[in-house]
């Protein structure tokens, strides 16, 4: 750790001193989002502004640190994500949450591609653009239908389900953005994105068929094997598969579906307290890296986005929820809850780095998640609030 | 027996729900963890719930076995009362048995005590209901219902 924070030009005392105020700062953000009901992941993006470049207090260390340290909390979200699944739920959210899952991708892609080529940007872009507004965030969602107690209702299978579907649908569409990203010419991209949706392939049915095996071998042991095991292993598959222009974070994806059963659920106590650390410098680095300046010029279309691709979520919502045979009441609540887009938004725009566009496209996608977040706690939330009052009291 | 339905809840757990004979919809939500939440369908709008009660995995056993605990008495007093004067034995039928290769309806046990053989054990493996062609073999272990004296009576025969 020393030779990378030296490299910054300042000794390792006063990075310290820097990084454990802004971690500081992080932690005292984290409780006010708990005391308001709200997911830290805005908070984070904003005091990465204010510490950032041409922010209020910009901070010396080398970004080359930060960057890792974010990038491997991009590995651990994707690694507890694949953790909350099991295959039989994957085979089967699949099989209910094949059409809205189709719905859900051609109603809230579409939006963000064209909102790309409106603004002029090139192709891989727009493309980008499609997919942070296409996945809602199964983070914020999770936490809010646990808050408002609405895991029991029936519209919850619909809106889990989407969720299901939208990660697996990221399994593909990472890496072929990845591909596509790194690719030269056509012909090349074609052969790239070929391989990488091999290479998921391969992964996944190995995932799925033998994760029985990796199971059961990283069963024994200690808690502190385990957490070292699940560590490098979500490093090594996640650099082989960066490796292959699959996109490291896909590999880890993979890593956390391969593990069932008790080491599972073990695994996923053990990683979530390392997972948040490393996930908060990742929103940090991301928003960061924004100049305050883009942020402003973007403010107008992220908005407008937000409004636009609002009510296609919420179409989407309504539509998977009526299948299930849900009211009007359920079906708001679904849409509402749905508009949430987080973790994977920026997770995407993140891949833009390089692209010619990369500054509007992180600025604006950190715009969106801001009003897309707080857009959909408020107004799931009011929803709820509009809804009949219960006509009798159930005592505990 | 109330209809239950099984819902899977993808990265949260699994809900069953049912409506009770009341005409109230009632659900149990079972998280990953163990914990439970109870929860009860609201009348205005049945797609939403209230959380009545959310239960770790201790406060789950103790109210299933409050809420099973009556039944369960009443459930044994009956089966006590059904089989008043009814006895159950396991008799082995030795090498030197007198009726090893024989046949059930060779032996006219039934008409000889009242005793009715209802399953033979043999090594791991059971036999339930035997027909009156079923043979013993030494070693079986035959299952038999009938009065304590009947029961007597037919170890005599069996040789035990």
């Amino acid at each position: 750790m020393r030779p990378i924070l030296s490299a910054a030009g300042g000794d390792a005392a006063l990075a310290f001193i820097e990084l454990g105020a802004v971690v500081v700062g992080l932690a005292l953000l984290a409780r006010l989002a708990g005391r308001w009901g709200l997911t830290a992941i805005p908070f984070y993006l904003l005091a990465g502004l204010a510490v950032g470049e041409g922010g209020l207090a910009p901070l010396d260390v080398s970004a080359e640190f930060i960057g890792l340290a974010g990038d491997i909390g991009v590995l651990l979200l994707l690694l507890t994500l694949g953790l909350e699944y099991t295959a039989d739920e994957l085979r089967q959210g699949l099989r209910t949450g094949l059409v809205p899952g189709l719905v859900d991708a051609a109603a809230n892609f579409a939006p963000g591609l064209l909102a790309g080529l409106v603004l002029g940007w090139e192709v891989e872009a727009a493309l980008l653009l499609g997919g942070v507004c296409w996945i809602s965030s199964s983070g914020v969602i999770a936490k809010l239908l646990s808050d408002l107690d609405r895991l029991g209702n029936r519209e919850t299978p619909a809106i889990l389900n989407l969720l299901v579907t939208e990660d697996l649908a990221m399994a593909a569409y990472l890496p072929v953005m990845a591909a596509l990203l790194a690719g030269t010419g056509a012909a090349d991209a074609v052969a790239t994105v070929a391989i990488s949706l091999a290479a998921v392939a391969v992964i996944l049915a190995v995932a799925l068929r033998w994760g029985q095996h990796l199971s059961t071998a990283l069963a024994g042991g200690s808690d502190e094997a385990l957490l070292l095991s699940l560590f490098g292993l979500t490093l090594l598959v996640g650099g082989l598969a960066e490796q292959l222009q699959v996109s490291a974070a896909i590999g880890a994806f993979l890593v956390g579906l391969a593990l069932s059963g008790p080491v599972q659920a073990r695994a996923g106590a053990l990683v979530g307290p390392l997972r948040d650390l490393f996930a908060a410098t990742f929103f940090l680095f991301f928003s960061f890296q924004i100049r305050p300046a883009t942020l402003v010029d973007v403010i107008a279309p992220a908005l407008l986005l937000a409004a636009a691709t609002g009510a296609t979520k919420l179409a989407t919502g309504w539509f998977a929820a009526r299948r299930m045979a849900v009211a009007t009441a359920g079906r708001l609540r679904a849409g509402t809850a749905l508009m949430a887009r987080g973790e994977f938004s920026i997770v995407v725009a993140s891949l833009g780095a390089t692209a010619a566009e990369g500054p509007e496209l992180r600025a604006l996608a950190a715009a969106y998640v801001l009003v897309t977040v707080t857009g959909a706690t408020v107004l799931t939330k009011h929803v709820d609030l509009l809804a009949a009052r219960p006509q009798r009291e159930v005592r505990p | 027996m109330p209809e239950v339905t099984e819902t899977p809840l993808p990265g949260v757990g699994v809900r069953h729900d049912f409506t009770t004979s009341a005409g109230e919809r009632i659900g149990v939500l079972v998280h990953r963890s163990g914990r439970r939440e109870l929860v009860v369908y609201r009348r205005d709008d049945p797609d939403a719930c209230i959380t009545a009660l959310h239960l770790n995995h201790e406060d789950s056993r103790v109210l299933a076995e409050l809420l099973g605990a009556t039944q369960v008495g009443e459930a044994l007093a009956a089966v006590q009362q059904r089989l008043e004067g009814v006895a159950i034995d396991w008799v082995r039928i030795p090498a030197a048995s007198p009726v090893a290769g024989s046949t059930l309806g060779q032996g006219e046990f039934r008409t000889r005590t009242g005793v009715s053989v209802v399953a033979v054990i043999r090594g791991d493996t059971t036999f339930p209901a035997p027909g009156p062609e079923f043979a013993f073999e030494p070693g079986d272990v035959a299952v038999a219902v009938g009065t304590p004296a009947g029961l007597a009576q037919f170890a005599q025969l069996l040789g035990a």
